[in-house]
């Protein structure tokens, strides 16, 4: 169900799910799989073996000049002048002039002349329009390349990396599994060990003629496709904010739990939103939830605590708990440990604050 | 492809309904609609002896997705609801018409605005 009149978007992975038996949703303009039967499944198999996600919706875009690092520096709220390996990666935020967040992204460098970042599929035509205003208003030596030539799978899982080298031969090669959070391209892929589920796992950039063949490969290897859905709650799980819905242009980065995402470190360095960090009072603080009472959390709820009220940003079953959890953007005098009440549907229900993340690496921290 | 018995009536909010021989509804969420709904994990269920309007909603249901209002087909009263269903919701995605949600004692036997089997098939085939 697109809002507009425009057709839906397909990966190269869409027959692929259609032969699976996905249910297929409209995410973003494009037509993903949100589950291949079971939600609850896929969630588990990324938690207890491994499973895959079609992430090709996601925009990869290089960005290649002598003033690659310089740019990024003054785009990024995050600093790349810390990435010292090649391939290393960094989560960050990139930021309008008020301070609220255009997108989150990873970014890759390869050297101080090359780096690779990778958006969320929604924002992917915003982000490159504005990097393409910033590059001509900061006069900066530096070429940007969207890629829609690529795919992309994460396969996920405690058991991700030992199938995945099994479906993909380049992985067995010296320089074919990177050390975490860093990517490595060997031959036609870029393979980072990165993902947005709380396990081990990598996400591979795949020329769009080959993904079908890696995903056939990766299914006989006994990797589980898994939809959108499972990614939502294990995202939930592992603490990992969603774009659009637990932060946007019109939240700050510092009241939707990213501060660690801002570097300051360099007092020289300016960057886009700085200036508007500096002045942001009113602090939010974002903390799980855990329901006490009867019935799922969701977004956009009412929370009372002692403290103020606050709103969830995003709810769900926990499948691994087995209760409701959620993000709760409250008071910044709220902590971990108190007890609020949660309106959900005109009926006050109890809940409990805690330390995000829920889970990680298959065990529950809460 | 949804099931549909042929022998239930349904509703265009994706209830399904049997007339037990002593008058009686039992009524629970159809094959289609736990589909669409994916995992069930949570189920709120009217108490037994309430009154209910014919539109009125009177039942939760909650998918690991989200959450959707179940209503009363027909004004009567609620005499049964199913407590093993709210004890293991993810038996209505194991079978959307052996796991029942609730009976209501109807106040008339005119049901109103239920549809038989092949209506709530081209419903769902339209929707």
């Amino acid at each position: 169900m697109s809002t507009d009149n425009k057709p839906a978007l397909r990966t190269p992975l869409h027959p692929n799910h259609v032969a699976a038996g996905a249910r297929l949703v409209d995410f973003a303009g494009w037509d993903m799989p949100v589950n291949y039967g079971s939600q609850i499944e896929e969630h588990h198999a990324v938690r207890r073996d491994a499973g895959m996600f079609d992430v090709s919706h996601m925009l990869s875009v290089d960005l290649d000049g002598a003033d690659a690092t310089r740019f990024l520096r003054g785009l990024l709220a995050n600093d790349v002048a810390k990435l010292h390996e090649p391939g290393k990666a960094l989560y960050s935020c990139m930021l309008n002039e008020r301070g609220g967040v255009i997108d989150d992204l990873i970014v890759y460098r390869f050297s101080d002349a090359e780096y690779r970042l990778v958006v969320n599929a929604g924002t992917a035509d915003g982000d490159v329009a504005w990097m393409r205003k910033r590059i001509a208003s900061t006069s900066a030596n530096v070429t940007l390349q969207p890629r829609r030539d690529l795919a992309m799978i994460a396969v996920q899982g405690p058991n991700a990396i030992e199938k995945a080298a099994r479906a993909i031969p380049e992985l067995n090669t010296s320089r074919g599994l990177p050390g975490v959070f860093q990517a490595a391209r060997v031959g036609d892929l870029l393979v980072a060990h990165t993902g947005y589920t709380g396990e081990d796992g990598l996400e591979i950039a795949i020329p769009a003629s080959r993904v079908g063949a890696v995903w056939d490969a990766l299914l006989a290897a006994g990797v589980k496709p898994c939809g959108l859905g499972a990614r939502d709650t294990l995202r939930l799980e592992a603490g990992m904010n969603l774009y659009g819905q637990d932060m946007d242009e019109n939240t700050s980065p510092l009241d939707a739990g990213l501060a660690w995402t801002i570097d300051q470190k360099d007092a020289e360095r300016d960057f886009v939103g700085k200036a508007a960090l500096a002045a942001h009072a009113d602090k939010r603080k974002l903390l799980g939830l855990i329901l006490e009472g009867k019935g799922v959390l969701r977004a956009h709820m009412k929370v009372v605590s002692a403290h103020g009220d606050g709103e969830t940003t995003s709810g769900s079953f926990s499948p691994t708990l087995e209760r409701s959890i959620a993000f709760a953007r409250l008071p910044a005098q709220a902590v971990p440990g108190e007890a609020v009440e949660v309106d959900i549907r005109g009926k006050l229900v109890a809940a409990r604050t805690v330390k995000l993340p829920f889970v990680r690496n298959g065990k529950a921290l809460v | 492809m949804a099931n549909t018995p042929a022998d239930l009536k349904y509703t265009s909010s994706h209830e399904w309904i049997r007339v037990e021989s002593d008058g009686t509804l039992t009524i629970g969420v159809t094959d289609h609609a736990q589909e669409a709904l994916g995992d069930v994990v949570f189920l709120e269920l009217p108490e037994p002896g309430r009154r209910v309007a014919a539109g009125e909603a009177i039942a939760v249901i909650e998918s690991v997705k989200a959450a959707s209002d179940i209503y009363a087909p027909v004004t009567g009263e609620v005499i049964a609801a199913n407590q093993a269903v709210v004890d293991a919701p993810e038996s209505v995605n194991a079978d959307a018409y052996a796991n029942w949600l609730f009976r209501i004692r109807p106040e008339s036997a005119d049901l109103g605005k239920v549809i038989d089997a092949a209506a709530y098939e081209a419903l769902v085939a339209n929707a």
